[in-house]
């Protein structure tokens, strides 16, 4: 019998059939549609999980300024502050797991901006989100590879849903589709990873979705740096939160494929201005005007001359 | 591929910062270097709109150059690629025009020049996540994306050229997933576009070859 499914409903419905998780299940249906063994599909989810191990740990040893110069260092320096004096310095207010899982996630936006090797998961602007929580979590808890492929598998799962049933580009819905998305994917993966049940997987990713809800795409000088680095931190914090929740029984009335439909309508509603456009939000200030006119070396001095006047006040 | 891998999902694995203004335009001049398939000695690109507003931030240009030299979406030497081209002694030149308005805002045309002054130009454009499509060889509009085997027969716009194709491709089992025919005007110079989701042996060139109405084939294999 098939395993592919095109709702949450129905992968929902093949996990209790098959008493499977949601990874195994997405393994199933890769095999299937792709005609490919198990063994093929886990040796390029090993090479996913090698270009994440390198690029959340890389900037904590060599920081490294992107191509504009707007970001750069900030992953070693909430590593080192959270962890200074044994983790109880004045900025290690996270705790542990999700200081590593935040410095981590913004070192991947690091390694991106600086043109570094990436995966995109599901998109470039949103890739700290997944490797940050799931590598930080594997090693607090000593999780196996073939773990922490499961952990991409069940996020796999839940991002194809969203990309199938709505969208994850910021252009089309805002950053609630990119960083919400991967927000979304992360609690659900972390649910199973910690041991809960495909339900308390789509709790996680209901919830997830919710919080995140209207959250809008407006990149200084259009660029992959401000305000998405720090977005991602977010991202896997509100994962982290969400999976706890969930894990603690906690519900979301909503059912996972109307979250997914609510997140589209919204994102459909969002002006142009807040979808990727670099002209409102952050972008649309007079900082991120000026910004976009002097600091990524001249680039896209047109962000402020065509949108937004020295007032920042968007116009058309 | 007509479904949503979990790779789509979790991937591509890519050089950042952007799938499309990066990745995509890697793809792009992937697929032109491939379509030309020949040594370069010169490559001029034209950037439009956003490809031209935002491409030096996305270091759309380094992904262009590399992608010309053969190298691929996750390729660390990209960023690197103006310095491999010095080196291999390709002469390159950008022009970024944000003035005309093109069909998708990011587009891209490349013009390869090979040592002994064959020329190809191809416009492509970068759809999001990294995919695209080429819209234009020699300036003869064309639609293909590269996801599939793909080849591309440049013919004379006269009786008999598709019929001599299929028979070959049937003759060798090869399955035609997509096929289509293009031609700047009648009874001049078509392009025709046999798209498979298997590999397209390329020993059979040579068949295709023999007839006089076909003037050049370029071969993308998946």
């Amino acid at each position: 019998m098939s395993m592919d499914f095109a709702s949450g409903n129905e992968l929902y419905q093949l996990c209790l059939e098959h008493g499977a998780a949601i990874s195994e299940v997405m393994l199933k249906r890769e095999m299937e549609l792709g005609s490919v063994s198990e063994q093929s599909i886990r040796e390029r989810l090993a090479r996913s999980l090698q270009i994440m191990e390198a690029a959340v740990h890389e900037p904590l040893g060599q920081p490294r300024r992107s191509l504009s110069g707007l970001i750069g260092g900030e992953a070693w320096k909430v590593y080192n502050a959270g962890m200074a004096a044994g983790g109880r310095g004045i900025a290690s207010l996270c705790g542990e797991a999700l200081t590593r899982a935040i410095a981590y996630s913004m070192a991947v936006l690091e390694v991106n901006a600086a043109m570094g090797l990436i995966v995109a998961a599901p998109t470039a602007g949103s890739s700290g989100v997944l490797p940050g929580a799931v590598l930080s979590l594997s090693e607090i808890f000593g999780w196996s590879e073939e773990k922490q492929m499961d952990g991409l598998l069940n996020a796999g799962a839940v991002g194809y849903l969203l990309m199938r049933n709505a969208t994850v580009a910021g252009a089309e819905a805002g950053c609630q589709a990119e960083v919400g998305a991967a927000s979304a994917m992360t609690a659900s993966a972390i649910v199973e990873l910690m041991g809960g049940t495909p339900e308390m997987c789509f709790q996680a990713a209901s919830l997830a979705v919710s919080n995140l809800l209207g959250l809008v795409c407006d990149p200084i000088a259009g660029l992959v740096e401000v305000p998405c680095q720090s977005r991602n931190a977010i991202g896997v914090a509100n994962a982290f939160i969400c999976a706890q929740l969930a894990l603690s029984g906690i519900t979301h009335p909503v059912p996972f494929d109307e979250m997914v439909e609510a997140m589209y309508r919204v994102g459909r509603s969002l002006p142009w201005e807040l979808r990727e456009s670099a002209k409102g939000g952050n972008a649309g200030t007079p900082t991120g005007c000026r910004l976009s006119a002097g600091g990524c070396a001249g680039a896209c001095p047109e962000v402020c001359a065509a949108g937004a006047d020295p007032n920042g006040i968007v116009s058309e | 591929m007509n479904y949503i891998s979990v790779f789509d999902v979790i991937g591509p694995n890519m050089i950042g910062p952007s799938s499309s203004h990066t990745a995509g335009a890697v793809n792009i001049a992937l697929l032109a270097y491939q379509l030309f398939g020949r040594p370069i000695a010169k490559a001029d690109f034209t950037l439009y709109e956003s490809f031209a507003r935002t491409g030096r931030g996305h270091g759309t240009d380094k992904a262009l150059l590399g992608g010309i030299q053969g190298f691929g979406t996750d390729d660390v030497r990209i960023r690197d690629s103006y310095a491999l081209a010095d080196a291999a002694g390709i002469e390159y030149h950008f022009t970024w025009d944000d003035k005309t308005r093109t069909a998708h805002p990011n587009t891209v045309d490349i013009r390869l020049e090979s040592p002994d002054g064959q020329v190809q130009t191809v416009r492509g454009e970068s759809v999001g996540g990294g995919k695209i499509r080429i819209v234009q060889i020699n300036d003869i509009d064309v639609v293909f994306t590269g996801v599939y085997s793909t080849l591309i027969i440049k013919h004379a716009d006269r009786p008999g050229v598709v019929a001599h194709v299929t028979n070959v491709l049937s003759r060798h089992g090869v399955n035609i997933a997509f096929m289509r025919l293009y031609r700047d005007y009648k009874g001049g110079t078509g392009y025709l576009i046999v798209e498979s989701d298997e590999n397209i042996p390329d020993y059979f060139l040579e068949e295709i070859r023999g007839n006089e109405l076909v003037h050049e084939i370029m071969l993308i294999q998946i």
